[in-house]
Order: structure tokens, then C-alpha cells, then sequence
């Protein structure tokens, strides 16, 4: 099952490399193995919420440090997120890479499929050495796709991209893994921690430290600058990847060494995570800062990232359950929320040709669903009823309120009257705002059911983005459902840290 | 004291004073020919090192009085790795009952006639090469080569 | 028959060599080359076995016993040096016939492969024998074969390259035999296990602290270590590119392997680490070594100097482990001479398919070559992936055994170097990267095509090896592993 998990994407892949001929087909293959993944993620979330545990291993690079996959509920609830959303996002990409006249859609096809397959093997990693050897895997497969375009400027991004993503993995991350298996003698993930008793002192917070800036990929300051970056990327991309898999798996490996390597109760008791909350706070706080000042849509959406990904840093960091339990809702909350938003950043910029903030007064009206989606997707990302990133924002709170860090309370108030403020300008713009005539003529009167002419002008039908629409109101209504019916993230979580 | 250390070791003195002569006609000369010389002489300082060691006070040349076993040492040594199976046959020498009668250890010198072949082959391999520079860049001095290969570096 | 099995290791490349320069045929020569070095590989990887199965397999040449005779002694450490030597020979020979015939001249490929031969030869007798006087004169051997081959390459500098390296080649063998020599004059025997038994008692003695110095800085001239690398550069640039492909995955490694052999089996762990430091002297080196030949290789231009740069930082790795006077810093270092030949093997013969196309590995020239030549290309990413040390590569596994070993001793600033080190490999790795798939290919639409899959099959095999060492590293760890502690302990049964 776990292992169908790895072969169904890249199963996928080689299908779509063999019906390269003929797109249509390859879409068709893109969706069906995508279905297929969340269906065996499905079964696997059936297996593990009944208390199974099912593992395997897959090879033995090392003597003694296996590659091994094992289903947990933290685990599951990141595999059933990317596993989902892949669906959506392959329908949206459909409408886009076509609207948008993409070049080298199989190569994209490809490489997703194989970012996938990373993905789950990040999620499913049954250990600390399993969990590296994805993660790097990801970044690899990543990188085709952040510098699809080819470009010059693609390509100063992928620099920056793969630099930062290896730099802090290698110089940081690995070594805080070797340093661990000279410790303890395992990279088992095990409940309670492994470190617990076998460190202590000064040894917990630099170890802490060098886990949370070697992943990089959790985008804590100063090691943020990828994210923007790899912004260069087709929209489809910074949805799936750059909003939930790629960024996630970083926040999802913080979590999972801050619970299955350090233990919560043991870093509790250590006091070594306190440095580290403050330097996601202030993360928390710069990222909102930096978005206000960015006008380049997909730009502030990546800084709102940063930002939001902190919180999830901080969850862990708080070292209490609430915390971590928060931490892994808001995995979930945030991932739908964000998704939605560069959905409609990516609708906005097929149909209108609008990149920037200032360019978006009056589109709303003429683009109705896209900006009431992108409404909803904002409500969930500063975390107000009635969408799901409510849930998430309450229990880092109660969670902060337990360690005992009123001042970190008042860090997620103020960020989320910021994030509050910059995102939510954008719909307020698209609604009430005064119209940009003069480009108004080329696109600007399109809703996407509407701007037949002018996709016909391309040779396109607007029937292809039906798909896009289709994906933008399926996130959307997911983030409505999830207020409502938050319980299989959190029943997944409070068995990773029963309160 | 002093005088008499060096008296006593004159051999490795004389070693030494070859093998810095060689090494510095190596290193400060730009002739390729006479890089080869250098090196040349470095060699032989070595070889004079082994064959001085070899050699014993008193000692006879290791061919035994007892022709019964006569010949051996000598057949044995020849170039390669048959070296230390001629030192076999002088140790066998040794061995014999004749033990008034002083020998030169030969296994030193076989082993230096093994090196002697390998500096002949690096001299003409090195000659060689020498020549084949030569017709390329038309000189044989290293400033002149490095100039000429400067100047191809900077055309590409 | 089988108990020939160590010589016989020896004796088929050397009689293979004259009965190539004899027939004067070219393909027959390939064919006699190519069937060689299986035969080697095969005889290695029998004697692997045996030695992991029934111990130390000791072979007295002619029925001469040892310590009077000569005795070719295979243990654990050089059926291992053995068993890479002669996987990279299989997989480059094929290489070479499709290669060399396009950059050698057409006359002097018969005399190609003998010489390849000879070399393959020297390198094998280096690492079986037990005789320490019979290593220089496989050493000579190999080296000389080596000159004659480097000074093949197409363009002229090879022979200016060759000339260079055959000075300071001979001056390190020379600097070994004087070792030898004083090693002689204070115990009487030349072999190598004798020599370790006696070697102990004169320890105290100033002509061994002298024959270690000369012995060190003969083998580290030998291996191109830091600041005694400057042949290499050159050398691997402009020789035929299956000659490099041969040389950096097996020269250096066999000079690595007799700096092992004599250092710590002949004189043994107690005196180069207690008495002589060797520790305390290596490890700067390698540092140095590793961190400014890796900088160095990022501002070339010419990418097989580039890599020849790298090897230079590749060996400080090896040395490195060494340096860490322990089981786990001697196992990264045995495995790294492994992996490291696979994924150099593998880089170079991609070079080498880009030389067969276009005649240059100039950075600009290969622009545009990731579509051209996407499968050559590909096994240059894969290799390169491997050389910054990316899971799933062999370059992994060596740098994680080499960071546990720095940690074991404590030294974590080392391991902090290591792993920057790393991040420096994956600068010089991706400017080609960036060249090859990011910028425009410049010239006509005719241009290059993909290379002869005779020349991608043997690149990939090592591609493969590549990938497949890094996924499933447990035999070759353990043998790296078992091998060190041979090492650390000194002559055992």
C-alpha cells in the first residue's frame, strides 16, 4: 500500500511520457493517476485512524540506517492534503498551461508526477534518513519545474532556488542528522523522541536550531529568499508546490523531528525551542511586513507564505500539544487557503493579463468567481470564521496561552490584522475599486465563461478553463467545509499529541 | 666526533651531495634536455645509495668459493621483479658452510640493477617527449612553452 | 588453477600488452584489451570472495617462500583496491574503442593498448604484492605506461602535460625508493608483513622517522595531494579522454591505497599516528586541499580541468578519512577511493562523449547540449549529483561516513567544512549544468548529435553503479568497513 503510494505517480510519469503525442490523453493520464493516489492515501488514512501502523523498507544504503516508509497520523494528514490537492491542481493546470500557451507541458507533467512521488515519500518516511533523502529528492525534481520557463530570469531563480534549498540541507541539516546518529545510535522516528535522555545541555538548542534553518524548505528568516523565487514558475506550480507540497514537507519535517527525534515533553523540559519561537515570530511579522510592500501579486502571496509558514514553525516550537496539534492543523487550513488564492492569481493572469495589485480595480465585478474565491481564501488565511484557518489560529493560540507566551498571542493578533490587510485588498480592489480602462480592452472584461473572443484570439476554447474554474471552486468550498467539519485533521493530530 | 661521523658515513655524504645537485638542476633549469639530466643525476644518487649500502667491509664479492653452488647468485640476477629471487640465491650463499668468508650483500645491487633499467626507461621516455615538444612549439625552453601555451589559452 | 588466481591477476594484462603492440591491428587490439581487463575483473572479484569467505591469501611467486621470496599477499584491503581498479578498466575499455579511435592516430592505436595494458599491469601489481621493493617497480611500470599515454591526447600541451608529469613523477618514485631503501638497511627484509613485525623494534631509530618522510612525500606526490597536485591539473585535461576516465578513477586511487598499505600495515597505526602524528600533518592538507581545489574548479572554464580540480578536492576527502585515525574515518576513506572512481569514471566518460561530438569541453561550447545531447548531458547531472554528494548517490554515502567520523572524534568544525565543501560542488557542477540546459545552442542546425551508444552503454553502466552503490551501499560498506579494521589492527591472519 505504502509502496503504491511511490509507484502510482511515477507509474504515472511514464505514462504521460508515453502519451507525449497527444495531450489529451496525457491530461487524462495526469488525472486518473492522481485519483488513484487519493484513493490508496485514502486507504492508508482508513488503516492508520484504526491504529495500524503499516511499514515497509525499501532498500539499505547505509548499514543499520534503512530507507524505510511507515504510515502515522501526521504523515497521513500531509499525504491526504498533497495526495487531494494534486487532483485539483492537475484539473486546474489543464486550463492554465493550455491557456497560457506553456511550452514543454509534458516535461511539466513529468516532473510533477515525480515531485509527487517525492512528496509521499517525504510523508510516508519511516525514518530521519528516510525524511532527508525525499526531501533532497524533492528539491531535485522541483527544479525543472521552478525554471520551466528558461529563461534568464528562470534561471537566476533556480540558482537561488537550489542554492538556498541545498545549502541549509547539506551544511545544516545533514550534519544536525549525523550529529543525532552519533548521539543516540538511530534515526528511528519513535514517540517521545529519541534525543530524550540521551542529550542534554547546549547540545538541544543547536541541534534544534540547525534542524529548523537546515530545512530550508520551512522558509524561517533569513533563509526565505527561494520562495519568492521560485515564484518565476508556472502559477500551477507555485499553487501546488510552492503553497502546499514543497513548503509543507518543510514545516512537516519540522514537526516531525520536534516530535519524534527532540519528543515535546522533552524539549518542554529542555527550554531549548524558546530562541527558535521568537525567530519564527519575527518571521511571522516580517513576512506579513514584506508582503504589504510588494505589488506583484504571486510576489506578496509568497510572502504571505513565509509568514503563514512560521506559524507553523511556531506550533511546533511551542513544545505543548495544543501547539503541535495547531501546527498540523494549520498544514491543512493554510495549504487549502493559500491554493485557492494563487488559483486566482493564476485566473487573474491567463485571463486578464494582470500580474500586479494596482492593476486589479474593478476585475471583480468582471470576474466575479475568482475574486469571491479569493475572498474565502483570504478569510481562511488570516483565520476567520467561517472558513477552517479559524480552527488552526485557535490552537496556536491555546497553545501559546499554555507555554506561557502572552507576547506570542499578541504576535498572531498583529500578523493577522496584517495579512488581514494585505490580502484582503486585493478583493475590496477587484470589487469596489475604479476600473483600469485602458487595458481593459485587451482582457479585462473576462470572466473566464465570458472571454471567449478573447481566447479565441489565441486559438483556444474557453471551455478548457472550465477545468481551472472548476478547481478554484473546489478549494474554495473546501475551506468553507472545513470549518465545519475540521474532525479528521484533528482526530490525525490529537493522536500525534493527545492533549 | 664530528669528523669522524662524517668520515664514517662519507658514502651517504657524497649521496647527498648528488642528489641536491640533480634536484637543483631539476628545479632551476628551463631546458627540457636538461630537466632529463637533472633528474638523471637524482637518480644516480640513489642508485649510489643502494649499492654503497650493499656494500660490506671486507666483504668479498657474493660468489661462493664452493663450486658446488657457484653460479646461482649470478643467474638470478636480472632486471624486473626477478630481483629478490637473486637475493634469495645470495642468502642462500650465506647460508653455506664456508661461514669464515665475508660476502657484500648482493640483493641491494640487484635491486638498484632493476632501477638502473626503470631511469633508462624514464630518460628515453622522457627524451621522447622531449623531442615531440620540440617539433610542436619549436622550442625546448620551458618559459618559451609556457609563453606559447599563455598565448593559446587567451586565442580560445 | 585457482590458486594462481594472484598472479595470474597480474601476468594477463602484462602478456596481453606485447601481443597488442605486436599484431599492429587495431581492432584486434581493442578486442584483446577489452577481453583483458573482464578476465582482471573477474579474477578480482574471485579473489574478493575468497578472501571475504577464507581470509589472507598469501602466494609466493616461483615457490620462493616468503620473506625471501616474493609474496603477493591479498587480504580484505587490496582485493578491494582490486576489485575497482578492474571494474573501471571493464567498463572504460569498450569506452576506449570507440573513443581512441577518434582521438588517437590511427598507427599508435595498437601501441595505445599495450601501453593501457601495462599500465592496468603496474596498477594491479602495485596493490597485490607483499614485496614493498616490488610496489615501486609496478609503480614505474604504471607510471611510465601512464606518460606515454597522457602524451596521446590531441592537442599539444598533452605532451608538455606529460613531459610535467613525468618530473615530478619520477622524482616521487625516486623519493620512494630511497624510503625503501633506508627501510632495507634497517631491518634486512623487503616484505611487507616481515617488515611489520620488525619494524617495531627499531622504531626509536632516526633513518625510519627519514624513510617515512621520504616514503610521505613520495606517495603524496603520487596521489596528488595538496600542495603537491600541480602535475594533475593538466594531465587529466589533455589526455584521450578514456585515458582520463581510466586514470582518475584508478591512479590516484592505487597511490591512495600504498599510502594505507604502508602507513599503517607496514609501519603500522600506533607509530604514524602515535609517534609520527600523520593525523596532525594530513589533516590540514586535506582541508586545504578540499576547500581551495574546489574553489579553484568553479573559476575553470575547460570542464575536464574542471573535474581534474575536483578530483585534487576529492582526494583531500580520502585523505581526509585517514586523517581521522579511526575505523569509521578509514571506511569513508576506502569507500570513497570506490565511489569516487565511479562517479569520476562516469563524468569523465561523458566528457569524453561530448569531445566525440564536438571536440571541446570548453563551458561555452557546450551550450545548448542538455537537448542535443540529452542522455550524455543526463549522466553528467547524475554524476555531478553524485560528486556534491545528493542521497541516492555513492557520493552520500561516503561524505555520511566521513561526517560520522569527524563527529566521533569531535571535530565538528571539520564536518562543517565538508559539508560547505559540498556546497562548493554543487557550484562548479551546475555552471555546466546551466551551460549545457539553460543557454541557446550557438552554432548551426546541423550541429551535434547524441553519441554512439557505444559510448553511452559503458558511461551509463557506471552511471548506474552510480545510483545503484547509493540506494543499496550494505556490501560495499561492509567490505569498506571490515577492510578498515584490517587497517587499524596491522597484520592479522
Amino acid at each position: 500500500m505504502l509502496l503504491l503510494s511511490l509507484v502510482v505517480p511515477v507509474v504515472g510519469a511514464g505514462l504521460i511520457l508515453l502519451l507525449r503525442r497527444n495531450p489529451n490523453a496525457r491530461e487524462a493520464a495526469s488525472l486518473v493517476t492522481a485519483g488513484a493516489l487519493f484513493a490508496i492515501v485514502l486507504r492508508v488514512y482508513a488503516a492508520v485512524s484504526e491504529g495500524g501502523r503499516p511499514s515497509l523498507v525499501l532498500a539499505e544504503p547505509i548499514p543499520g540506517i534503512p530507507i524505510v516508509l511507515e504510515a502515522e497520523p501526521l504523515g497521513v494528514l500531509f499525504a491526504l492534503i498533497a495526495s487531494f490537492l494534486w487532483i485539483v491542481t492537475t484539473m486546474y493546470s489543464i486550463g492554465y498551461m493550455r491557456g497560457h500557451h506553456e511550452k514543454n507541458q509534458t516535461r511539466f507533467y513529468l516532473f510533477f508526477a515525480f515531485a509527487i512521488a517525492s512528496v509521499m515519500g517525504v510523508a510516508f518516511a519511516g525514518n530521519l534518513f528516510t525524511l532527508f533523502v525525499f526531501y533532497e529528492v524533492l528539491s531535485l525534481t522541483t527544479f525543472p519545474l521552478v525554471t520551466h520557463a528558461g529563461t534568464e530570469k528562470a534561471k537566476r531563480a533556480g540558482r537561488v532556488y537550489l542554492g538556498i534549498l541545498f545549502t541549509t540541507s547539506i551544511a545544516f541539516q545533514l550534519l544536525a542528522i549525523v550529529w543525532t546518529y552519533a548521539i543516540t545510535g538511530t534515526l528511528d522516528f519513535q514517540e517521545g523522541g529519541i534525543l530524550n535522555g540521551e542529550a542534554a545541555g547546549a547540545v538541544v538548542p543547536v541541534l534544534l536550531g540547525l534542524y529548523v534553518f537546515g530545512i530550508g524548505k520551512a522558509a524561517v528568516m533569513p533563509f526565505h529568499r527561494w520562495l519568492p523565487a521560485a515564484m518565476v514558475a508556472p502559477t500551477p506550480v507555485s499553487a501546488l508546490l510552492h503553497a502546499v507540497a514543497v513548503v509543507k514537507a518543510g514545516v512537516f519535517a519540522v514537526l516531525k523531528v520536534t516530535v519524534y527525534v527532540f519528543g515535546i515533553d522533552f524539549l518542554g523540559a529542555e527550554g531549548a525551542s524558546v530562541w527558535l519561537m521568537w525567530v519564527a515570530a519575527a518571521t511571522i511579522i516580517l513576512g506579513s511586513l514584506v508582503a504589504f510592500t510588494k505589488d506583484n501579486l504571486k510576489a506578496r502571496l509568497a510572502y504571505s507564505t513565509v509568514s503563514q509558514l512560521s506559524y507553523v514553525v511556531l506550533g511546533a516550537m511551542l513544545a505543548n500539544s495544543w501547539g503541535v496539534i495547531g501546527s498540523g492543523m494549520h498544514i491543512a487550513m493554510h495549504a487549502f487557503g493559500k491554493i485557492t488564492l494563487f488559483f486566482c492569481a493564476g485566473a487573474i493572469m491567463v485571463a486578464a493579463h494582470k500580474s500586479e495589485v494596482s492593476q486589479l480595480g474593478g476585475l471583480g465585478r468582471k470576474m466575479p468567481v475568482t475574486f469571491a474565491a479569493f475572498f474565502i481564501g483570504t478569510l481562511s488565511i488570516v483565520g476567520l470564521p467561517p472558513t477552517g484557518g479559524s480552527w488552526s489560529k485557535w490552537f496556536l493560540g491555546v497553545g501559546s496561552l499554555e507555554a506561557g507566551q502572552v507576547g506570542l498571542v499578541a504576535v498572531l493578533m498583529v500578523s493577522s490584522l496584517l495579512s488581514l490587510a494585505y490580502l484582503m485588498e486585493i478583493p475590496l480592489k477587484g470589487f469596489f475599486g475604479k476600473g483600469d480602462e485602458q487595458a481593459g480592452g485587451h482582457g479585462g472584461h473576462a470572466d473566464h465563461h465570458a472571454s471567449a473572443d478573447t481566447h479565441d484570439a489565441h486559438g483556444h476554447a474557453p471551455a478548457i478553463l472550465k477545468w481551472s474554474m472548476a478547481a478554484i471552486v473546489t478549494t474554495s468550498v473546501a475551506c468553507v467545509v472545513l470549518f465545519v467539519y475540521p474532525e479528521p485533521f484533528y482526530r490525525l493530530m490529537s493522536m500525534v499529541a493527545g492533549p | 666526533m664530528r669528523l669522524d661521523l662524517f668520515v664514517s658515513h662519507y658514502n651517504y655524504w657524497v649521496v647527498i651531495f648528488l642528489m641536491m645537485v640533480g634536484f637543483y638542476i631539476l628545479i632551476s633549469r628551463g631546458n627540457l634536455i636538461k630537466k632529463i639530466v637533472g633528474l638523471n643525476v637524482f637518480q644516480t644518487a640513489v642508485f649510489m645509495l643502494y649499492i654503497s649500502m650493499g656494500k660490506i667491509t671486507g666483504g668479498t664479492p657474493p660468489i661462493l668459493v664452493n663450486p658446488k653452488g657457484a653460479g646461482e647468485g649470478h643467474n638470478g640476477a636480472e632486471a624486473g621483479p626477478n630481483g629478490a629471487e637473486a637475493g634469495l640465491g645470495g642468502t642462500e650463499a650465506l647460508q653455506e658452510p664456508a661461514a669464515e668468508v665475508v660476502y657484500s650483500n648482493p640483493l641491494p645491487h640487484v635491486l638498484i640493477l632493476t632501477a638502473i633499467v626503470v631511469g633508462i626507461a624514464t630518460t628515453s621516455l622522457g627524451l621522447a617527449l622531449a623531442v615531440r615538444i620540440k617539433e610542436a612549439y619549436g622550442t625546448m625552453e620551458e618559459d618559451e612553452i609556457n609563453r606559447i601555451e599563455a598565448e593559446t589559452e587567451a586565442a580560445e | 588453477m585457482s590458486t594462481h588466481l594472484p598472479v595470474l591477476q597480474v601476468v594477463v594484462p602484462l602478456l596481453a600488452a606485447p601481443v597488442c603492440a605486436l599484431i599492429r591491428n587495431a581492432r584486434a587490439a581493442a578486442v584483446i584489451a577489452v577481453l583483458a581487463s573482464w578476465a582482471t575483473l573477474a579474477i578480482a572479484l574471485s579473489l574478493l570472495g575468497d578472501v571475504m569467505s577464507a581470509g589472507v591469501i598469501s602466494y609466493a611467486i616461483g615457490d620462493w617462500v616468503p620473506p625471501i621470496g616474493i609474496e603477493y599477499r591479498v587480504d580484505i584491503v587490496n582485493a578491494w583496491v582490486l576489485v575497482i581498479v578492474s571494474t573501471i578498466a571493464s567498463v572504460v575499455a569498450p569506452y576506449m574503442i570507440t573513443s581512441v579511435a577518434d582521438e588517437v592516430a590511427r598507427g599508435r592505436i595498437p601501441l595505445f593498448y599495450a601501453a593501457y595494458l601495462l599500465c592496468l599491469c603496474g596498477l594491479l601489481g602495485i596493490t597485490i604484492t607483499g614485496d614493498v621493493f616490488n610496489v615501486f617497480v609496478f609503480l614505474e611500470i604504471s607510471s611510465l605506461s601512464a606518460y606515454a599515454l597522457i602524451a596521446m591526447g590531441t592537442r599539444r600541451r598533452a605532451l608538455t602535460a606529460a613531459f610535467r608529469y613525468l618530473i615530478m613523477g619520477s622524482v616521487g618514485a625516486t623519493f620512494i625508493v630511497i624510503g625503501i631503501g633506508l627501510l632495507y638497511v634497517m631491518t634486512g627484509s623487503l616484505n611487507m608483513a616481515d617488515l611489520a613485525v620488525l619494524l617495531p623494534e627499531v622504531w626509536d631509530s632516526r633513518t625510519v622517522k627519514v624513510a617515512y618522510g621520504f616514503l610521505g612525500v613520495g606517495f603524496c606526490l603520487k596521489l596528488a595531494l595538496f600542495p603537491l597536485h600541480l602535475w594533475l591539473p593538466n594531465a587529466y585535461a589533455f589526455a584521450p579522454s578514456a585515458v582520463t576516465a581510466f586514470m582518475a578513477s584508478t591512479a590516484t586511487k592505487v597511490a591512495v591505497y600504498m599510502l594505507l598499505r604502508f602507513f599503517l600495515t607496514i609501519f603500522g597505526a600506533p607509530f604514524s599516528f602515535g609517534v609520527m602524528a600523520l593525523d596532525r600533518v594530513l589533516l590540514p592538507l586535506a582541508l586545504v586541499a578540499i576547500v581551495s581545489m574546489s574553489l579553484v574548479a568553479i573559476f575553470q572554464v575547460d570542464v575536464k580541468r574542471l573535474l581534474a580540480y575536483s578530483s585534487v578536492a576529492q582526494i583531500g576527502y580520502m585523505v581526509l578519512g585517514l586523517s581521522f585515525a579511526s575505523v569509521t574515518g578509514l571506511t569513508a576513506t576506502l569507500l570513497h577511493l570506490f565511489n569516487h572512481a565511479l562517479m569520476k569514471g562516469a563524468l569523465f566518460m561523458a566528457m569524453g562523449c561530448v569531445v566525440y561530438r564536438i571536440g571541446s569541453v570548453h563551458i561555452d561550447a557546450m551550450a545548448g547540449l542538455g537537448k542535443r545531447m540529452p542522455w550524455t548531458m543526463a549522466a553528467f547531472v547524475l554524476g555531478g549529483l553524485s560528486l556534491v554528494g545528493v542521497p541516492l548517490t555513492v557520493g552520500f554515502v561516503s561524505k555520511w561516513f566521513l561526517i560520522l567520523g569527524a563527529l566521533e572524534r569531535g571535530w565538528w568544525p571539520v564536518a562543517v567544512i565538508v559539508l560547505l565543501a559540498s556546497v562548493l560542488a554543487l557550484v562548479y557542477v551546475w555552471r555546466v549544468v546551466e551551460a549545457a540546459y539553460f543557454r541557446p545552442y550557438g552554432g548551426d542546425e546541423g550541429g551535434p548529435r547524441e553519441a554512439p551508444w557505444r559510448l553511452l552503454v559503458p558511461t551509463w553502466a557506471l552511471v548506474g553503479a552510480n545510483l545503484y552503490f547509493g540506494i543499496s551501499a550494505v556490501r560495499t560498506a561492509q567490505v569498506a568497513e571490515r577492510a578498515a579494521e584490517v587497517l587499524m589492527t596491522g597484520v592479522g591472519p
